[in-house]
């Protein structure tokens, strides 16, 4: 933040000199995005946005012309979730803003910071059903973190600006702003202006020193203590402060499903992720914990399962930037309204005295040795976790690897073993199907030097598959791995586990050829039906500089294991050990 | 149970519109609202009376409030020293024998008729919920045409001496 205030400071005079020129709220437009520092924004264009257009096709920022809105936006949250910096979308009115809403609400779900600009019909005929009107603001307020309509030119700057500041500071999440199409063409003389009145907004980073005391003291009687560690801990870059806090008083450490990455699965003290498809140890440990330390979770209700069982005899400490995360699904003893990395900071500065708990770890380290992930070891396709262990090994656990939402993300996230920070990107609270191809998309762009391994089922790549132009046109090297198992694998799983195997509509029988549909684009493809087969494609193509798609034919009955059926608690596991 | 939660909010459009609607997403129960301008210009005031389950609930109501960029203060003054007033207007049928009876029941409530028609009156009173529900009551026998009622409004009294702040919903520094 510091370094970018800084970068700012230094280009306002240039900025002032240039905006206070005569110009029209679309050029005007381009010049806030630069004064925040834009460099790339991902978008589609149409009527009500044409002025903007315009503008940038005068003053240019990168722009990615996405085939699909959704896609446009998706890729802006893989690209901000990887960067750190806020995703910037631009959209036309109407069904421009409306194809955005799955993207608004995923970013929000998820803390993505991004910045959304959508067109709007001109001022004199909103409220009259003009052609693609659209109430946007209405319908992306309780999914926004807060949103704008630009009612004046003058007021641009003074929003954007905002906009930026409220996107990326305390808990990220996406703001809108709507432009109508005739403020865009008002010409007027605006002055920028850094300073920030939000009286409304102050989010508190530092901790409070009493609550930090009462942690300590819970921490020095605590017997059987745990971490669960969010995705708090990768938006506040605590992750060396993490580590640094968990080796000194040796407590074991949960990872939610959107905070991979943010402690290392190597480290001995990891006990995996917790939650529905978690490790029995990390589900054992939240279960049987005395002290519960949650860094940056919202205690979502696929990590708690049943609340009534949930960390039955913990005590509860939680740190969140957001206050409102804080009791809101789990009663908290300890709360701790602070900035991840400010309060690890904080407890570290302090010499907090170690708990007493040997037998505790040592009776976590035998569950975790007693009770691993397993496989089905049956012959008939690709074992879907070999396959990841598999792309781990040949991308060397160093790659971005993003997903959609079911059984082939749950596998992502308990094979691949994330070590670090920022190579994970998945929708998590949302459970976007459709996302995780074109968020690979954003995250290449971030990331142009990075292995970008998009992982999907053979549905939800069916949703935004459009994007293989964009591919195609960029040249980006994502490699695309379908995990095809001719079904909505999960549903197919839920209807097998729960509704008798009535498999009512999850089952695909017609798919088109991916290795030609790829092929279409003028891009490499790949169907793979072994074990074998599967190793000697990925060797060759997922180290190589080009895009390229894998039809990977993984098991078709494989389930995701174990597991904790809906209405149960962590400690009623099933499918802990091979049946 | 019943809880007064009153909000200043910058009085930016749409304000109204966020807040009910984060009420409904969230499942907050809203017996009445009301809004106004205050002492500050650009600000108002919003105060609200909920019905909720336990502490837990009206403690997201306050936090979720206090989330909204446009959101200045939120306070739950429920268990403060405040005064609630509530304006209601109330249109009962009437004959001549029965005026001057109602005149007579709504003097102690110290309220007023503001319009007379050939069969019924319009009655101002002002009050807090209770007080007003006593007079509905009392005048429900005579027939009730139409009730409009703003809904209470609520400020803390000067003196705060007597009464424990412990309801207060603060973590912050």
């Amino acid at each position: 933040m510091s370094q970018n205030a800084k970068a700012a400071d230094l280009k306002v005079d240039d900025q002032k000199t240039k905006a206070a020129q005569p110009m029209n709220g679309a050029d005007l437009f381009i010049e806030t995005l630069k004064n925040e520092n834009v460099e790339v924004m991902f978008g589609y264009p149409g009527g009500a946005v044409l002025p903007l257009y315009d503008a940038l096709y005068k003053n240019p920022i990168r722009h990615i012309l996405a085939r699909h809105e959704q896609a446009a936006i998706h890729a802006a949250e893989g690209y901000a979730r990887v960067s750190g910096k806020p995703g910037v979308v631009l959209a036309t009115s109407g069904p421009g803003a409306t194809n955005l809403v799955t993207g608004i609400t995923d970013a929000m779900m998820d803390s993505i910071p991004l910045v959304v600009f959508t067109g709007q019909v001109a001022t004199g005929v909103i409220g009259t059903d003009a052609f693609q009107e659209a109430d946007v603001i209405g319908i992306t307020m309780p999914i926004t973190k807060h949103n704008y309509q630009v009612r004046s030119m003058e007021d641009l700057p003074r929003i954007v600006h905002e906009a930026f500041h409220i996107a990326t500071t305390g808990r990220p999440g996406p703001v809108l702003i709507d432009i109508p199409k005739d403020i865009a063409i008002t010409v007027g003389s605006v002055e920028f202006s850094d300073e920030l009145d939000l009286p409304g907004y102050q989010p508190n980073f530092k901790p409070n020193s009493l609550q930090v005391k009462k942690l300590r003291g819970a921490l020095a009687q605590a017997k059987k203590p745990v971490i669960l560690a969010g995705a708090g801990v990768l938006f506040a870059k605590a992750s060396e402060e993490l580590l640094q806090f968990v080796e000194k008083m040796q407590i074991p450490v949960v990872n939610t499903l959107l905070g991979l990455g943010g402690f290392p699965a190597d480290h001995p003290l990891c006990l995996g992720m917790g939650g529905m498809h978690g490790t029995y140890a990390a589900n054992t440990a939240l279960y049987e914990s005395d002290l519960l330390i949650n860094i940056g979770a919202r205690f979502d209700d696929r990590l708690t399962g049943n609340l009534a069982h949930f960390a039955p005899n913990a005590t509860v400490a939680h740190i969140d930037i957001d206050p409102a995360e804080i009791g809101k699904n789990v009663p908290t003893q300890i709360p701790i309204v602070a900035d991840a990395r400010e309060a690890l900071k904080k407890i570290l500065s302090l010499d907090f005295e170690a708990p007493q708990a040997d037998e505790w770890r040592e009776k976590l380290q035998k569950d975790k040795k007693d009770y691993p992930l397993w496989n089905s070891e049956t012959d008939e396709g690709i074992s879907p976790q070999r396959l990841m262990k598999l792309i781990h090994d040949i991308t060397d656990g160093d790659a971005v690897v993003t997903t959609d939402v079911g059984q082939h993300q749950m596998w992502t996230a308990q094979y691949y073993g994330f070590n670090k920070p920022d190579q994970w990107v998945t929708s998590g609270g949302l459970g976007t199907m459709g996302f995780g191809f074109p968020s690979a998309i954003g995250a290449q762009i971030a990331k142009p030097d990075k292995t970008v391994v998009a992982v999907a089922g053979d549905a939800g790549f069916q949703m935004t598959l459009q994007e293989l132009g964009l591919v195609a046109e960029l040249k980006l090297p994502v490699k695309i791995v379908i995990y095809n198992n001719m079904a909505l694998g999960m549903v197919r799983q839920w209807q097998e586990t729960f509704y008798e195997e009535r498999y009512s509509q999850s089952l695909i029988p017609v798919q088109p050829d991916f290795v030609k549909l790829a092929e279409a684009y003028g891009l490499r493809g790949y169907v793979v039906t072994t074990e074998e087969e599967a190793e000697k494609v990925m060797r060759e193509t997922l180290t190589d500089n080009e895009p390229v798609l894998i039809d990977c034919r993984i098991k078709p009955k494989e389930m995701v294991y174990p597991m904790i059926a809906p209405g149960k608690g962590l400690h009623e596991m099933i499918g802990v050990k091979p049946q | 149970m019943k809880r007064i939660v009153t909000a200043t909010v910058l009085n930016q459009s749409g304000v109204l519109n966020r807040i009910t609607g984060l009420f409904t997403r969230r499942q907050f129960n809203i017996e009445s609202i009301t809004v106004g301008a205050t002492e500050t210009e650009g600000v108002s005031k919003m105060t609200f009376v909920i019905h909720v389950d336990d502490d837990r609930t009206v403690e997201q109501v306050v936090k979720q409030l206090n989330k909204q960029i446009d959101v200045l203060k939120v306070n739950d003054i429920t268990e403060q020293a405040i005064v609630t007033r509530e304006l209601a207007l109330l249109k009962v049928m009437t004959t001549p024998q029965t005026r001057a009876e109602i005149n007579v029941i709504i003097e102690p409530f110290r309220a007023t008729i503001i319009d007379v028609a050939r069969d019924s009156v319009t009655i101002q009173v002002v009050g807090n919920f209770e007080k007003i529900e006593a007079m509905i009551e009392l005048l429900r026998p005579y027939g009730i045409k139409e009730v409009a009622r703003t809904g209470q409004t609520a400020i803390k009294r000067g003196s705060q001496r007597f009464v424990s702040e412990s309801k207060q919903v603060s973590i912050l520094n």
